[in-house]
């Protein structure tokens, strides 16, 4: 059964890389969760800092010096403002992982002691559990995983039993599992933390390219996010924090520009945010998120997730139809970010992104950087489809024509009996 | 007819020969494709510097899981020496189909265990 809605924002050609084609398949592209693809409008962003404005930020005095400046903190503006955050507490990093990174050196090393604990979920990416596991080896803390359930969500109640043991200094979680798909109830669980005297880091990074996101109505002290996944240029991240935070906090990287001044044995820092900004900065890159920041506010976010919460219920409906295929995390669309990962009986993930790639169809296979998870989920991998707003819903359908295809391919007939195979 | 999914591979994969435990046995490595965290492991028995019996357990592609189940049979009474020296090209040959070079580890994996086992050495073949 298929509804007779096609569901699309009509924005496709905005972005010059769906002219390319394979023979006579156009890009299927299934994998925003990894990388988002990027609009013109980036792209022209990019270059015209660069071929126009280029000199680097904060030293000069020379016009092309002033207008880098401009459009490197005019970005740090838009894009602050984009996750309802200030300015001054918004830190430019490489990525999210590099902006988890930094709480967790930065923060972590000047707070957690002996007997600590830090609070995790079995949800999270592999950027939000090792730089947790270093932190507490090195200081002697407990890492702990809040557990997820048959349908691949937390519950408040083991939340609450958590925190109650009274030793968690610091709850780090996922807003939406870019596995499962699940979007987390942060506000509540940030609430739940602050109650407890535990401070709260949430990786942003599936969460901002899709959904509105309001940093403070979320409540989170420490909000990570990356650019590449939200229509802007690899290179960039963003680690949102409260200012009191960030000022009581010593430096991460250390060198140039983070400095206020510097003597043979002693420094001093610069102010927020720029004491976490070592070096030169990524300013192209910057140019870049902005205008991804600008164009998703053009299109407004609530049409953003209206339109991939569509396309998520009609993945799901059609992936039901795959005989012996299995999503993973919540089955109602509605609790779900824009994705889909997926087992198939009889085929392994990378046999399954293999074949559909044949039909130009892109979905990724593996863990997904979250093998924890997976061994929950009593998987070595799982295929992934995931959607963004250049999707439509003829993308969906080439995706089922697609693993039928696979199953052909493996001569599978019928639903097989789990564990047959793979 | 498909070029990767040839009869034959699906065959192995659905099939594969020398597959379980073996018990007791000499030699054990264990190893896990970085690309997905399939894990492949190896049992060996040895007689007179040659593998007697071999079984691998695990899970995997359909290319990981063929591969070591064409080469198990190649293995069985070859010398420890001459399993030292085998490289990607032997287990790439006896495969028959075009491995891409993101695929190229499903295809190693098998040898690479048996190596490990063999040898104590875990590089990837080259």
């Amino acid at each position: 059964m298929r509804p007779a809605a096609e569901h699309s924002l009509g924005v496709r050609a905005d972005f010059p890389i769906f002219a390319r084609r394979a023979g006579e398949h156009p890009l299927v592209y299934l994998d925003s969760s990894s990388t988002s693809q990027k609009p013109r409008i980036v792209v022209d962003a990019i270059a015209e800092h660069l071929l126009e404005h280029n000199a680097n930020v904060h030293r000069g005095v020379y016009p092309l010096a002033l207008e880098s400046d401009e459009a490197f903190e005019g970005a740090r503006e838009r894009v602050a403002a984009f996750t309802g955050a200030s300015e001054r507490c918004t830190v430019f990093t490489k990525n999210a992982t590099e902006a988890i990174n930094l709480v967790a050196y930065a923060w972590g090393r000047a707070n957690m002691r002996e007997g600590d604990a830090v609070l995790i979920t079995q949800m999270e990416h592999h950027a939000n559990i090792v730089p947790w596991q270093m932190l507490c080896r090195e200081r002697g803390c407990s890492l702990r995983y809040l557990e997820i359930d048959a349908h691949g969500e937390l519950s408040l109640q083991a939340l609450e039993s958590e925190l109650a043991r009274g030793d968690v200094r610091m709850l780090a979680f996922a807003h939406v599992s870019n596995v499962l798909g699940t979007i987390n109830p942060v506000a509540e669980m940030t609430s739940l933390a602050r109650e407890a005297g535990a401070l709260s880091l949430v990786d942003g990074a599936q969460a901002v390219p899709q959904m509105p996101v309001d940093v403070h109505a979320l409540g989170a002290d420490f909000y990570a996010w990356t650019g590449h996944k939200a229509l802007g240029p690899t290179g960039i991240g963003v680690l949102h924090a409260r200012r009191e935070l960030l000022e009581e906090m010593p430096p991460f990287l250390t060198g140039g520009d983070m400095i206020g001044s510097v003597d043979f044995q002693e420094s001093t820092w610069n102010e927020l945010p720029w004491k976490f900004e070592a070096g030169t900065p990524m300013i192209a890159e910057a140019a870049g998120l902005a205008a991804a920041v600008d164009y998703l506010s053009a299109l407004g976010m609530e049409s953003v997730r209206s339109h991939e919460l569509a396309l998520t219920a009609y993945m799901l409906e059609r992936l039901s139809e795959v005989p012996g295929l299995r999503v993973v995390g919540p089955p109602q669309a509605e609790r779900r970010g824009g994705l889909a990962a997926f087992t198939l009986d009889g085929i392994h993930p990378h046999d399954i992104a293999e074949i559909v790639a044949r039909s130009n169809v892109c979905i990724r296979a593996g863990h997904h950087c979250a093998q924890p998870l997976m061994r929950c989920l009593g998987v070595a991998a799982t295929a992934r489809a995931s959607v963004g707003v250049y999707n439509e819903t003829a993308d969906i359908d080439a995706l089922v024509d697609a693993l039928q295809g696979a199953r052909a391919v493996f001569a599978l007939d019928g639903p097989r009996q789990p564990g047959c195979a793979a | 007819m498909d070029d990767l999914y040839r009869d034959y591979i699906l065959e192995h994969y659905k099939r594969p020969r020398n597959f379980g435990e073996l018990e007791p046995h000499d030699l054990e490595a264990l190893e896990h494709n970085p690309l997905c965290g399939d894990e492949l492991g190896v049992h060996i028995r040895v007689k007179d510097d040659r593998i007697e019996d071999l079984r691998f357990h695990g899970h995997g592609c359909a290319i990981s899981q063929a591969a070591a189940s064409i080469a198990s049979e190649e293995l069985k009474g070859m010398e420890l020496e001459e399993v030292g020296r085998l490289g990607a090209d032997w287990v790439l040959e006896l495969l028959g189909i075009p491995i891409s070079a993101t695929r190229r580890k499903c295809a190693l994996l098998g040898l690479k265990v048996v190596r490990g086992a063999v040898t104590g050495d875990n590089a990837w073949p080259g």
